[in-house]
């Protein structure tokens, strides 16, 4: 068994006048929650599309769980598409059933499950009850069961948290991270960097039609360090040691002051550092600051539009 | 192969489980019904009381040949005068008779301030050309006039009769194929207008629902948009069966209530043999023995034919556009032609009754567009086993043909959102991988 769930191979898809996707290959590995980042028209969901077989590319190739991609293996995704939407004069167990069956459930099978995920979200009541008569936030609810019933390996989660509250977006995100942990593999395409950092394992980011980045997010928060670190110390004065560190910031506080370090050696140690720092004064707490997803997000987004302005 | 019959269960199921479809599928044949009989039976109402017209005969010998009616009293006047034409005067009209019509045509006039009933001109004109005609005849002093004239008045009318090669005969009725022509070219272009419309307000649906991304994701969009166009046929021909068992039902009920009546009979007999073509009365034989006589093989498989290629060819463009555009509004810019064919084919089938093997006729019902409608009214009489061989190829064809192109419209249309795509935009999306 290969390590990698999905694989995307140097994937192009054109359309007239312009290029969608250039060359875009991904390793999704399996049972953990990959993010798949980029700003809006980066070729997201016309990836996403390719991989719920909904377009073919115009070259490259998928790999499904070790094989190539077939017609089949859509039985075995789970898709949330960003845009939401079911049929709206049908009852909710009824459309459930018929969405279960159209994913390869019988209809028996199909209609003991849903009743249990409807009792376990305490959400039977619904069953009899046209869709339309449901507020925004039940449909999104009723959506999710929907897209998850038929148990696949695969789930691939548009936006998931758009249009949630607070609390429901609570209790998705339990689910999916439940559902993570049962081995289900997840592909989580969103804008909003905040929850990548929650529940992303990994992550890729594609911008104008290529992968620009990718990887464990750890890995790729160290990729993207400055060597900022902040300091929080009472006594003493800081000053910069030109061979460790400048101080590009001073906050005096009350009782203590706030430094704001950056590094000269991004690899040089943390201990020695701090050692240094001792020196001069009586540290409260030091911390190397992680970019965030957010500051990452732009910072590469930038750099494409400023490499393309140039060339 | 199983997801779409999925599709087309569900397809079928969800429309005959709606309120409006099941009230309407009972309530049409009576709506139908109401739409012949309501007319009928309001001018069968004559308009309450008696109504006066004078008259006035200078001749003093046309004045008893008016009979009364149940519409109108005539009384007797000496002379004209203007009180007559009042509006309290309570006399509708008054006849003048100014001189002997037997020797003048023109003599007799109706005066009145309104434009009389044409009923009215009728019945009098009837009444002083029978008495003026008859005046001439006596005039000539033929013996046994009254005898002559009886024999001379029996009613008479031509039988046609198609008799082949080999001799044998049988009855036939122009209008008996004309009505069978008009029924089936009516159901057809009904039944296509009605359902083709269905398909796209649905496709429009799903689309604007954005269900559809996840249904693709799960089927293909051929599947869907095929297990869509199956199961609105289906819907319209349990719709056609149930009345179809609804009319034979009226049909046996009222011949128990009211006894055989022959037009009751007509129908029935669709389905029944000849045998009760003797009981019935001479005429209603005749007409049951023709309607025996229609090559009712051939329009069976002929009206299969017309009924799917024409069904296909139009639903799937139908379904093609409703994945095209983006709301019912922006539809009307592709309902248009579709409406004015169907609006040509109606009239052209209309036109080719009068002579179904006219130029009109053959072209008409070898195009593809068009044949479905007026081919079906030129089967009743007759048509040449090779033009409709050439005829059904050609639709089916084309019907395959435009199922192909649809698909891969709507394939690309179902996901694109934003602004209306233009012809050429559409026809670029057939060239889509």
């Amino acid at each position: 068994m290969s390590d990698y769930f999905l694989s995307v191979k140097d994937v192009v898809k054109r359309f007239d006048g312009h290029t969608a996707l250039d060359g875009v290959s991904l390793d999704v590995p399996r049972g953990r929650v990959f993010g798949l980042l980029g700003p809006n028209g980066a070729g997201k969901t016309t990836l996403i599309r390719i991989i719920n077989r909904i377009t073919a590319p115009d070259s490259g190739r998928v790999v499904f769980d070790g094989h190539d991609f077939t017609a089949d293996d859509v039985c075995r995704i789970g898709y949330l598409p960003e845009e939401r939407g079911l049929y709206r004069k049908m009852k909710v167990g009824e459309q459930a059933v018929y969405l279960a069956t159209l994913k390869g459930l019988s209809r028996r099978e199909a209609e003991r499950r849903l009743k249990g995920w409807f009792e376990r979200l305490d959400i039977t009541s619904w069953w009899n009850r046209k869709l339309e008569e449901l507020s925004k936030g039940m449909q999104q609810k009723v959506q999710f069961v929907i897209t998850a019933v038929h148990e696949p390996p695969l789930l691939i989660l548009d936006e998931p948290f758009s249009g949630f509250d607070p609390v429901n977006a609570e209790l998705l995100k339990r689910e999916i991270l439940a559902l993570r942990d049962k081995g289900t593999t997840v592909i989580f395409s969103t804008h909003n960097m905040a929850s990548v950092e929650e529940i992303c394992d990994d992550i890729a980011l594609i911008n104008h039609a290529q992968v620009v980045l990718s990887g464990h997010v750890t890995d790729v928060k160290k990729r993207f360090r400055t060597g900022e670190i902040e300091v929080v110390a009472t006594g003493g004065v800081l000053t910069s040691q030109p061979e460790l560190f400048d101080i590009t910031d001073t906050i005096v506080g009350e009782d203590q002051t706030t430094y704001k370090l950056r590094k000269k050696d991004l690899d040089a140690s943390n201990s020695r550092l701090i050692a240094a720092l001792a020196d001069q004064v009586e540290i409260r707490s030091v911390a190397e600051r992680l970019p965030s997803m957010q500051e990452i997000f732009l910072r590469v987004t930038a750099e494409a539009k400023q490499t393309s302005h140039n060339s | 192969m199983n997801k779409i019959f999925i599709i087309i269960r569900r397809e079928f199921m969800m429309r005959i489980k709606k309120k409006s479809f099941i009230i309407l599928t009972i309530l049409m044949p009576f709506i139908f019904a109401a739409l012949i009989f309501v007319p009928l039976w309001l001018s069968s109402i004559k308009s309450g009381d008696q109504k006066t017209v004078a008259v006035v005969d200078a001749t003093g010998r046309y004045a008893d040949c008016f009979k009364d009616s149940e519409s109108w009293h005539f009384s007797v006047e000496k002379a004209d005068s203007p009180e007559f034409y009042k509006d309290d005067s309570g006399i509708e009209a008054v006849v003048i008779i100014a001189a002997d019509p037997v020797k003048n045509p023109t003599a007799a006039s109706i005066c009145a301030p309104k434009p009389v009933s044409g009923e009215l001109l009728a019945y009098v004109n009837a009444m002083i050309g029978d008495r003026v005609k008859r005046e001439k005849l006596e005039a000539y002093n033929v013996p046994q006039l009254e005898n002559i004239i009886r024999d001379v008045e029996a009613s008479f009318s031509v039988r046609q009769v198609l008799r082949t090669a080999d001799g044998t005969d049988a009855a036939s009725d122009t209008n008996v194929a004309m009505a069978a022509g008009f029924v089936l070219t009516f159901l057809i272009y009904l039944f296509v207008m009605t359902y083709g419309g269905m398909i796209m307000q649905s496709v429009i649906e799903e689309k604007t629902n954005r269900i559809v991304e996840l249904m693709v994701s799960s089927v293909k969009p051929f599947q869907l948009m095929m297990g869509k166009i199956i199961g609105v046929a289906l819907v319209g021909l349990f719709q056609m069966l149930v009345w179809a068992v609804m009319l034979v039902g009226i049909i046996f009920v009222c011949s128990q209530v009211f006894g055989s009546s022959p037009e009751a009979a007509t129908p029935a007999m669709m389905a029944d043999g000849a045998s009760a073509a003797m009981a019935a009365g001479s005429e209603s034989a005749v007409i049951l023995s023709a309607l025996s006589h229609l090559p009712f093989g051939q329009i069976a498989v002929m009206f299969l034919c017309c009924f799917v290629g024409g069904y296909l060819l139009y639903a799937s463009f139908f379904a093609a556009v409703g994945a095209s555009i983006n709301s019912q509004e922006d539809s009307s810019q592709f309902i248009m032609p579709v409406v004015l064919i169907m609006v040509f084919s109606l009239y052209a089938a209309m036109y080719s009754i009068e002579d179904t093997n006219s130029p009109l006729a053959f072209w008409a019902s070898m195009f593809p567009l068009t044949s479905p409608i007026v081919m079906m009214v030129r089967i009743p009489f007759g048509v040449p086993l090779w033009q409709e061989l050439l005829s059904a190829a050609l639709l089916l064809g084309t019907s395959l043909l435009f199922i192909w192109l649809s698909g891969k419209i709507y394939r690309v249309g179902i996901l694109m959102y934003g602004k209306k795509p233009s012809i050429r935009e559409m026809l670029k999306w057939v060239r889509y991988k």
